[in-house]
């Protein structure tokens, strides 16, 4: 096994990462910018580098400085955890060629699975289903009113190099079309540096439902059941659960065997999760394939007992996987809720600062990922999530009662955090109810 | 005069409004970039633009006065 790691992230998946090489025994190595000096992933590693001011662009997005620092200290292997440097192809590239081992899949994939529109083209031609749509970018108005007539309204506008839901656009007519596609090509240029969109049918009353994989570098690939993610802000997730309310051993069995050959038909390694989108019906469709841990990865390690984050680190040195699909199983349920640094009352606006008191809560089922401390500022240079706490219950019910009280007696003083949001989340009768689709935050509103 | 205040701590990221400029309530005058996401901070009065206090990339604390209007 690797003797050291270097974790090329922050906050709590750095923290993560870092608790599994000490399991392992694996000597770990953090990188911390300027304004991370004092941050907890760079207390709990076994050595801590800086490599730039506090804009992650000079920090943790600076390939040179993190390599230097890999070959520095000694390390045989970077884990990227998510975001930053996790799905860049160049980033994969430079740490291979410096000898040095990725732990994520190789650069191939992350590249077919990178362009949004190529990757519709290559799971429509494994037999993995997709949302009627173009596979073709668009570029010219005409041409989309071509489209979105075919295939019918409403239809949404998607940035083919983008991702998070920045510059997505949804048109319910031709009058609709005309903005939403000047608008979405012009973020897509903003955003991205490439004004290419695609089309896709709009599919109303959506859920938000993925598949986990696990692929080593032998051909063996398993998928570990659904996350359902529907509830979101801002096209980020808040909520996540496993299993699903709506998903059924047939319909896991056909999701999974899906997933499964999305992984095969880009010769992936390493875990990775296909998202669908699914209908009402209960009919699925290939929406992207994220080629990292997930931020959710907690809800899938409590109800099957597989650590995803040490099976990277096995895969990545070249084990094959012990796993085979049958040892996969679900025991009980868990929800995950991301404790964001904002302010629910104002929109989910920010709120960086210092936290002056901080306690978590305790009890059976309960599992914190955290990346802050009592005393720790958190500063607005990166994203606002604080930490995930997972609740694990026999069934759903239980799972949800324990997450409620582990929210109440959560205490984080000094910053606004989105605690309130999630205990009226939980206890809202759509939630009890499973009623749980990406329109969620705006279900609960209209509710009457 | 009214002192348009930053909301939050961040970093200056757009200034939308010069020196002399006439702004009306609602209008937006800097865009604060802050924990990966960028907001807009209006002017909840219309007035003159007086004096700006900051330059894009500043950071910027919660309360800090970043434009002053006079009406």
């Amino acid at each position: 096994m690797f003797k050291k790691v270097l974790v090329a992230n922050r906050g709590e998946i750095a923290c993560r990462v870092i608790r599994a090489c000490k399991e392992m025994g694996i000597r770990t190595v953090a990188i911390y910018s300027e304004a991370d000096k004092e941050a907890l992933h760079v207390k709990m590693a076994d050595e801590a580098y800086l490599v730039g001011p506090a804009p992650s662009a000079q920090s943790y997005l600076n390939i040179d400085r993190i390599i230097e620092v890999a070959r520095e200290s000694g390390s045989e292997a970077i884990h990227p955890g998510y975001g930053f440097l996790a799905e860049n192809p160049a980033f994969i590239e430079r740490v291979e060629q410096n000898g040095i081992v990725f732990i994520g899949p190789n650069s191939e994939a992350v590249k077919a699975m990178g362009l949004k529109v190529e990757a519709r083209r290559i799971m429509k031609s494994a037999g993995v289903p997709i949302v009627p749509g173009t596979v073709d970018p668009i570029s010219s108005l005409d041409e989309a009113k071509k489209v979105a007539s075919e295939i019918g309204y409403p239809v949404i506008l998607k940035a083919s190099a983008g991702g998070g839901g920045i510059g997505m656009q949804i048109a319910r007519d031709e009058a609709e079309l005309e903005q939403a596609f000047n608008m979405c090509q012009k973020r897509a240029q903003a955003y991205f540096g490439d004004p290419t969109v695609y089309i896709e049918k709009y599919i109303e009353k959506p859920r938000h439902i993925e598949i986990q994989v696990l692929a080593d570098k032998h051909g063996n690939v398993i998928h570990v059941n659904e996350r359902e993610c529907s509830i979101q802000r801002r096209h980020q997730k808040v909520i996540e659960e496993a299993p699903s309310t709506v998903v059924t051993p047939e319909l896991r069995k056909r999701m999974g065997e899906a997933a499964v050959a999305a992984a095969r038909s880009i010769n992936y390694d390493n875990a990775g999760t296909v998202e669908f989108i699914v209908d009402p019906n209960l009919n699925f469709y290939f929406l992207e394939m994220n080629t990292r841990i997930q931020v959710e990865h907690p809800v899938t390690e409590m109800t099957t007992g597989i650590d995803l984050v040490k099976w990277q680190i096995r895969i990545a040195y070249g084990e094959k996987l012990a796993l085979r699909q049958e040892d996969v199983v679900i025991n009980g349920h868990a929800i995950e809720c991301r404790i964001y640094a904002e302010d629910p009352d104002k929109n989910f606006m920010p709120s960086p600062g210092k936290i002056t008191k901080l306690v978590w809560p305790q009890g059976e089922g309960i599992r914190i990922d955290a990346g802050v401390y009592e005393g720790w500022s958190v500063t607005p240079y990166y994203d606002p999530l604080l930490a995930k706490m997972i609740a694990w219950g026999k069934d759903r019910e239980e799972a949800r009662i324990r997450m409620i009280n582990a929210l109440r007696s959560t205490v984080i003083e000094g910053i606004k955090t989105n605690i309130g949001f999630h205990i009226g989340a939980l206890s809202h009768p759509l939630f009890i109810e499973g009623k749980t689709y990406t329109t969620f935050v705006e279900d609960m509103k209209n509710y009457k | 005069m009214a002192e348009i205040i930053s909301p939050m701590a961040g970093v200056v990221a757009e200034i939308k409004v010069s020196v002399g400029d006439e702004v009306s309530p609602g209008q937006e005058i800097v865009i604060m970039e802050s924990m990966k996401m960028m907001i807009p901070i209006e002017a909840d009065k219309g007035g003159k633009v007086k004096e700006i206090l900051v330059n894009v990339g500043d950071f910027v604390n919660e309360g800090d006065v970043i434009v002053v209007l006079e009406n």
